[in-house]
């Protein structure tokens, strides 16, 4: 199917569906670098009218990637939900943002969003964001609701979750335990304490799940433990009795980055059943932590569709979604600036991503993180983070990555610093999730508004969290 | 003022204990992280001095170092456009060997010019002598996988690049280190084992890094292949 539009005195035509929307995307440098992106601005806006124009059917027979050579799109359409489709089925991508923002916008919003979910494809929602503005995309986003529950319950309205991330580049157990107290006394890690550990040797990740295991039992704390290593090595310590709370997995759009990363459905569905097994939860069974990013196909050279044709990142992004939903996670979050300049060039380009990956995440009906972040190869700032953080949580954000300081000193990028969260939660009227902020509020850690005290952490309940972990 | 964190930092350069002013970051540790941006920044910009790295390559005593420039010209092309670091400008002429050694700049010539020698003379000590080495190849404006040309050329069953690691606030001057069995180009990045954060004081040392590379190198010869198939297994669980 060949697809054109005229602007003024010239037409411009796109050979097929994955043409139409890598030339719709808003500029980026992933998208240039795969030879995908738009011209000119004029051949861009030309993509966008001719998609607006697009039947939502045309998703469910024109595959952006060939089912035959790739499992995400067999288990997209797999999954599909017809009935609930039928909300929207005889709408056109154009329609489908006018009835988002219409809906986003009147009664019973987020049952009907929640309804409509499971109709939608990730292609047909990718599509529709490269229609909306950044405002819209925050007002639908907001209007959504996911929920999900392990021991915290993450989602719920006017909640900021984040996660308290202490990582330490040689994976020491004291210093990684004094930034989770640093966290913890800023009232971070309620929606997950992940650590990235600096090794993939399973008995550094076995120790790294026993610490910060017997923190949480200590101190009776509502949160989720993870150490986000392969899905293979964890599958591995469950069966030798390690703490697991969280399997964590990183994963991408299409069947070949998945193969570039070593991780099958299969693997996936093995890890949440092992860890749902465990029945290690107390107010909820959402197990798994998955994590994404714009540009990851790419980087894999996992980005071909159709035709063979390169897909633009974004449209790449929203499958992996698709892949993510089949294991009904507790948290999902994008690492939007983090895979570097040749994806997302600059602070706009990253402020931009982030906040279609959050909306398309929770369109598609994921408990939907971020990590606001960049590195010292983009052409960003923290005021750009700052910027990103507030329009994520005005947004609904679920979760966003903290560190101390915002400087992650293991892998070498900047996020979100506690201090960020306090002040966004303070500015936007929103708390933590209540499990965790029930906890803080009975060690005495909130004032009478509800806000973290600055304390001496020497008169802290907590002081002395860091004396065991060199044992 | 407190000082409780006084002895956790040192266990960790992680930013922990900041001072709080309301809800914020008191003004000099803004400024702190301002001033490590801009030095990081400033390391990502930096370039390799290449004669001076090849005399502390050559002293190894593995052959006369080889300057391969990757296909990105310069700097700038280098960050948009990771395909052009990912192969050689032209692939030299090499004599078939074993093992491929590549030091890279990777994305901090600083920690390349800091760490990648005294990596290697560690990593040499630690080979078991039925190995055949080749000279060390020295690559600009690239990235890891340029190295699975090099490995081609040289027929190798093993290929090690030392490559400078993206900076950060605290570090930038960390070194990585990648273990590919069977070099080839197309080489897919789960097909590599990865030695990260090799740097001083807080990161590992460079013979700590040389036993780990040493550790995954036998591991691959045993099982023929590198990737997550291939674990450290120096902490192998022995309850299962």
């Amino acid at each position: 199917m060949r697809y054109s539009h005229t602007v003024r005195d010239r037409t411009y035509t796109f050979d097929g569906l994955v043409d139409l929307l890598a030339k719709a995307a808003p500029d980026r440098s992933g998208d240039r670098l795969a030879g995908c992106a738009a011209d000119s601005d004029a051949e861009r806006v030309a993509a966008r009218w001719a998609l607006a124009d697009v039947p939502l059917t045309t998703f469910l027979t024109d595959p952006v990637v060939p089912p035959e050579t790739d499992n995400v799109t067999r288990l997209i359409w797999d999954t599909h939900d017809g009935d609930a489709f039928s909300l929207v089925r005889h709408h056109t991508v154009g329609e489908l943002r006018d009835w988002l923002l219409d809906t986003a916008a009147g009664p019973d919003a987020a049952t009907r969003l929640s309804a409509l979910a499971p109709g939608l494809t990730p292609e047909m929602v990718a599509a529709v964001s490269k229609l909306m503005r950044n405002q819209d995309l925050v007002s639908v986003a907001a209007a959504t609701s996911v929920t999900t529950a392990f021991r915290t319950t993450l989602g719920l309205p006017g909640r900021l979750a984040t996660r308290l991330q202490p990582n330490h580049p040689a994976d020491d157990p004291t210093g990684v335990a004094g930034a989770v107290l640093d966290g913890l006394l800023l009232g971070a890690g309620d929606a997950v304490i992940g650590v990235n550990p600096a090794s993939d040797n399973p008995r550094t990740v076995r120790d790294l799940l026993h610490l910060l295991d017997d923190i949480r039992t200590r101190y009776e704390i509502p949160v989720q433990s993870s150490v986000l290593t392969h899905v293979t090595t964890t599958i591995d310590l469950i069966a030798q009795g390690a703490p697991v709370d969280l399997p964590f997995q990183s994963i991408a759009g299409t069947q070949r980055a998945n193969d570039g990363f070593g991780v099958t459905p299969a693997m996936l569905a093995e890890a949440n059943d092992a860890a749902r097994g465990l029945a290690r939860g107390s107010v909820g069974d959402n197990v798994l932590y998955f994590e994404t990013g714009q540009g990851a196909a790419l980087s894999a050279d996992g980005h071909h569709g159709t035709g063979g044709r390169p897909v633009d990142q974004q449209t790449l992004e929203a499958r992996a979604y698709g892949l993510a939903r089949v294991f009904d996670p507790l948290i999902v979050n994008t690492v939007v600036g983090f895979i570097g300049p040749e994806y997302l060039y600059d602070g706009k380009q990253i402020i931009r991503a982030g906040l279609e990956d959050h909306f398309c995440g929770k369109l598609l009906g994921l408990p939907m993180g971020v990590d606001v972040c960049y590195t010292t190869h983009a052409e960003a700032d923290q005021d750009d983070m700052d910027t990103l953080l507030l329009l994520l949580t005005a947004a609904g954000c679920t979760f966003v990555i903290t560190v101390p300081g915002a400087d992650d000193v293991m892998l070498g990028y900047q996020s979100a610093s506690f201090h960020d969260v306090l002040t966004t939660r303070r500015v936007t009227g929103t708390r933590p999730a209540p499990e965790f902020e029930a906890w803080l509020e009975g060690l005495g850690m909130l004032d009478d508004a509800g806000r973290v005290r600055a304390v001496d952490p020497g008169d802290s309940p907590l002081r002395e969290l860091t004396a065991k972990a060199g044992a | 003022m407190s000082t409780f964190w006084d002895p956790l930092r040192h266990r960790t350069p992680a930013r922990i204990g900041l001072d709080r002013v309301g809800d914020a970051a008191r003004t000099r540790h803004v400024l702190e992280s301002a001033e490590a941006l801009a030095l990081a920044r400033d390391a990502v910009h930096g370039s390799l001095d290449v004669d001076r790295l090849g005399d502390e390559l050559r002293a190894l005593g593995i052959g006369e170092p080889v300057h391969v420039p990757s296909a990105a010209p310069d700097r700038a092309t280098y960050l948009s456009r990771p395909d052009l670091g990912r192969r050689p400008a032209d692939v030299p002429v090499l004599a078939p060997a074993d093992l491929t050694l590549v030091v890279a700049d990777g994305l901090s010539a600083e920690a390349t010019a800091l760490h990648a020698a005294g990596v290697l003379a560690a990593l040499l000590a630690e080979l078991p002598g039925d190995l055949t080495v080749g000279p060390p190849i020295i690559a600009t404006q690239a990235r890891v996988a340029l190295a699975d040309h090099i490995g081609a050329a040289q027929e190798a069953r093993l290929c090690v690049v030392v490559i400078g690691e993206r900076p950060g606030l605290s570090a930038h001057d960390s070194l990585g280190a990648y273990v590919t069995w069977a070099p080839a180009p197309g080489t897919a990045d789960s097909a590599r084992n990865c030695v990260s954060n090799i740097r001083r004081p807080h990161g590992l040392g460079h013979a700590d890094a040389a036993r780990t590379l040493a550790r995954l190198i036998a591991g691959a010869r045993r099982i023929e292949a590198t990737g997550v198939q291939l674990k450290d297994t120096s902490g192998r669980l022995t309850d299962g």
